[in-house]
């Protein structure tokens, strides 16, 4: 049968273009790879091999022909052993080409009239909140009986990786200083000399590729805690958590999970200046495919980390220095879990709402008791995970006190409180009795200078003052 | 466009295909050539009748890949394997059962070499839910955890990393098993593939490092883009060593990769392979190559193809007859034509796939 040669797209955007030159003459034997035409696109000449074995039968478009249509038939193979007349007498339109479709059936028709997609699971539709929200009740959480212990962030933060390593022998911690130094803030202490060195790794000061590694091992189905310096440093290494470990499931087709926790202090610390004290939790909120965790209290760390450690999926884990010091209760053994996606009502209120999550929490829960001694009773409530967001529960809360302040250190623009007060508007507009406020750190490099870094983040007076505001007090 | 591109000085071809292969020691210091095989272990017939039809499956399968991208079936980018089929059916010939294999986004060879079904490959080009991907990935971007194919990357060097992090895997569990990475002279020169040379060594991870070096970061001749052209040198200053291989020669590739992944599964650390090939077809669809000469193109076809030299030795030194070659050359045409057919007709991803594989479900407890 005879084979059409059709006008090809030879970019992403080609629809048309003009056949410059015919390099084979009709009745030329034509071998597969032989280049036969060239074909100008807006972009450059291009050209064109044949795919098929033959005699080129009959030119149908003719040199200097301009603005042909990609998929027009250009001319006719004869096959081998064919009638190169006939082959030449025959209808173009008639001819089915080599092996592909028409463009009729080019998916580009086909996707015209799509069906209706599935409602979206994570970002912020109206529907995704039903009427009467419902807050998710986290007094569940410490198991009924458990002995009660006052432990530090650090502490917490250690326990969880030890108790998952001596449970699974896949999970292994890598990081600059992880092992002999016992971590640039102790949070790995003690881990090297239980576990050894095979899975307490110090790695060199290589972020990008020892992130990729970790990225590696886990796609070959390890369990790695990746501990970066500082979140800071973790920009090196972005492409690698963002290309590689969030996005490999959705290009896999479900095939390749990416079973890995990247955790590290984030955010600022005290008088360490821009370089070192960004807020990354808007940044990786950002991103489908990951799970963002921001735990503020000891217990939260610890179970979170321990969530976040057994998660099939890569985890963002930001901690922050200046809370790892700080004590909180937490209970003691093993399986005490945090579920990742939930919220906490951490104080209950009706006056208004105040969110926050991780070193936020301090402001928030400091303002509210500033308020609290002045008539205002707030409910804070610690968000915990920032994607996937529980906005649920905050919802629940704004139903009932029909005001919010949503607080963070990071930077105002596209941050975490502007996606809360969005998903607020979106699905309790009605409820609200003031527009949503927010508190956050302020648009600017960190400074230096004691006075400066203390404006530039947010501090327990903004809230009260933003809290008072929304009740028109 | 022709005469623009015969002006255009193009550096020597083939001048590596020409050239023994050389091996050498990280240790010995630079610029002392290991003792090199004068020749190559010859193929028995029917190594050669194996390597001849699987080069001739990717070389076809691109073929006509490039065809229904013309039609409009295959959009985005789509970068061709054709001239480099050498590289990957000889790494895979010294391989075992086990070896991970993990590439940038030339990878459509790498994935049939693999043993992956030309059909999956293909209706993930043209985006349907057959594909490997269940057509989420595209060409850049296919996996195979059943055939230890670990993608399929589109960022430039990123494949290094992970395919350094595929070793650790395999040297945490102590598997004997080693992950060939493979990247571009282009890629060659990212700051992670160095940070990842450093590590492997370091820890002794079994990785092999293949640089396929087709002359051309894009439209970049490798002599306008790196410091330091002999790719197999790489390693030097974190002690890996390395190794020139004509890399259009599938029983050079063979050797050298025997030599390379029995230095990683013994537990010796990386080793690094640089593959002097060449690539027949622009950079991606749209790329006219015209930094390059047509002559250089016309020669390196004509002189080094990787598949026309394994079809010559079983002609003249094992008496194949043309008709059984033809009878090869015929069922690869049908096994593509096949996956063409199937990846036309197969439907696109079902709507309800956009909210798919984004994340696992946790298991529970």
């Amino acid at each position: 049968m005879p084979i059409d040669i059709l006008m090809p797209a030879l970019s992403p955007t080609m629809e048309e273009g003009k056949l410059a030159k015919w390099l084979k003459k009709e009745g030329d034997q034509v071998k597969a790879g032989d280049i036969i035409a060239e074909i100008e696109t807006d972009k450059a000449t291009m050209e064109v091999e044949a795919v098929d074995e033959g005699v080129l039968a009959k030119i149908l478009v003719p040199d200097g022909s301009e603005n042909v249509a990609v998929n027009t038939p250009i001319g006719i193979i004869a096959a081998e052993g064919e009638d190169v007349s006939a082959a030449a007498a025959a209808d173009p339109a008639k001819i089915n080409p080599a092996a592909p479709a028409p463009a009729a059936e080019a998916p580009r028709q086909e996707a015209a009239a799509p069906t209706a997609p599935a409602e979206a699971p994570a970002a912020g539709k109206p529907a995704s909140v039903p009427a009467q929200a419902k807050a998710y009740d986290a007094s569940s959480e410490f198991p009924a009986g458990a002995e009660i212990v006052s432990m530090t962030v650090r502490e917490a933060l250690r326990d969880a990786m030890a108790e998952e390593m001596r449970r699974d022998q896949d999970v292994f911690v890598m990081g600059e200083e992880v092992a002999e130094y016992q971590g640039a803030y102790k949070v790995t202490q003690g881990l090297l000399q239980e576990f050894g060195p095979k899975r307490v790794i110090d790695t060199p000061i290589t972020e990008h590729g020892f992130a990729g590694i970790g990225v590696g091992a886990a796609l070959s189905g390890l369990k790695p805690i990746v501990e970066f310096m500082t979140f800071n440093f973790a920009m090196q290494a972005i492409d690698q958590i963002i290309n590689s470990a969030a996005k490999t499931l959705y290009m896999s087709g479900g095939q390749m999970g990416c079973p890995i926790v990247f955790r590290g202090p984030n955010g600022a610390a005290a008088r360490v200046a821009a370089q070192h004290s960004h807020d990354y939790a808007a940044w990786y909120s950002n991103v489908p495919g990951l799970k963002v965790v921001v735990p503020y209290s000891a217990s939260d760390a610890k179970g979170l980390l321990k969530s976040a450690i057994r998660d099939p999926n890569p985890v963002i884990f930001l901690e922050n220095e200046i809370m790892y010091g700080k004590s909180f209760d937490v209970p003691k053994g093993d399986d005490f879990l945090v579920p990742i996606g939930k919220a906490k009502v951490v104080r209950p209120g009706a006056d208004v709402t105040i969110v926050s999550f991780g070193i936020g929490m301090t402001h928030a829960l400091g303002a509210a008791e500033a308020l609290a001694q002045e008539g205002t009773d707030a409910e804070v409530i610690d968000l915990r995970t920032i994607r996937p967001m529980d906005i649920e529960t905050v919802i629940a809360s704004v139903q009932k006190t029909h005001r919010c302040v949503a607080v963070e250190e990071g930077f105002p623009q596209s941050g975490v409180t502007a996606e809360i007060g969005m998903r607020i508007m979106e699905a309790a507009f009605d409820y609200l009795d003031a527009p949503v406020a927010r508190v956050t750190g302020k648009d600017v490099p960190m400074p230096y200078a004691a006075n400066l870094e203390k404006l530039a983040l947010p501090h327990i007076g903004e809230v009260v003052a933003a809290a008072k505001a929304v009740c028109y007090r | 466009m022709a005469v623009a591109a015969r002006k255009s000085k193009a550096p020597a071809p083939s001048k590596a295909a020409a050239k023994p292969a050389k091996a050498r020691s990280a240790k010995e210091g630079a610029g002392q050539a290991a003792p090199a095989p004068s020749n190559v272990t010859p193929f028995t017939k029917d190594e050669d009748l194996h390597a001849y039809r699987e080069m001739l499956l990717i070389r076809r399968f691109e073929e006509k890949a490039g065809q229904m991208y013309g039609m409009g079936l295959i959009g985005g980018f789509c970068h061709l394997y054709i001239g480099q089929e050498a590289v990957v059916i000889g790494m895979q010939m010294a391989a075992k059962e086990g070896d991970q294999v993990i590439t940038g986004y030339r990878d459509h060879g790498h994935m049939l070499a693999c043993g992956m079904e030309s059909r999956g490959v293909m209706a993930e080009l043209t985006g349907r839910r057959g594909g490997y991907s269940r057509g989420k990935g595209g060409s850049m971007h296919m996996f195979s955890r059943e055939k230890n194919f670990f993608g399929g990357h589109g960022i430039v060097g990123a494949q290094v990393s992970l395919g350094t992090g595929l070793g650790f895997a395999n040297w945490y569990r102590g598997d004997n098993t080693v992950s060939m990475t493979y990247f571009g002279d282009g890629a060659a020169n990212q700051g992670q593939v160095y940070e990842s040379f450093n590590m492997a060594e370091l820890w002794k991870l079994p990785v092999v490092f293949v640089i396929e070096n087709n002359r051309y970061a894009m439209g970049t001749a490798v002599n306008r883009a790196s410091a330091q052209t002999d790719f197999s040198r790489r390693g030097v200053s974190f002690n890996i060593p390395g190794e020139q291989v004509d890399g259009m020669d599938v029983r050079a590739v063979r050797e050298a990769g025997q030599r390379a992944i029995a230095h990683a599964r013994s537990g010796k650390g990386p080793y690094i392979l640089e593959m002097q090939t060449y690539r027949y077809r622009g950079h991606s669809m749209s790329d006219p190559a015209k930094y390059r000469s047509k002559d250089e193109v016309q020669r390196m076809r004509e002189e080094h193809d990787p598949i026309e030299q394994v079809r010559a030795r079983l002609i003249r030194e094992f008496k194949v007859a043309e008709d059984e070659l033809k009878a090869i050359d015929a069922k690869v045409r049908e096994i593509v034509n096949d996956a063409a057919e199937f990846a036309t007709h197969d439907p696109e991803p079902d709507a309800s796939e956009l909210y798919t594989d984004i994340l696992l479900e946790p298991a529970q407890g």
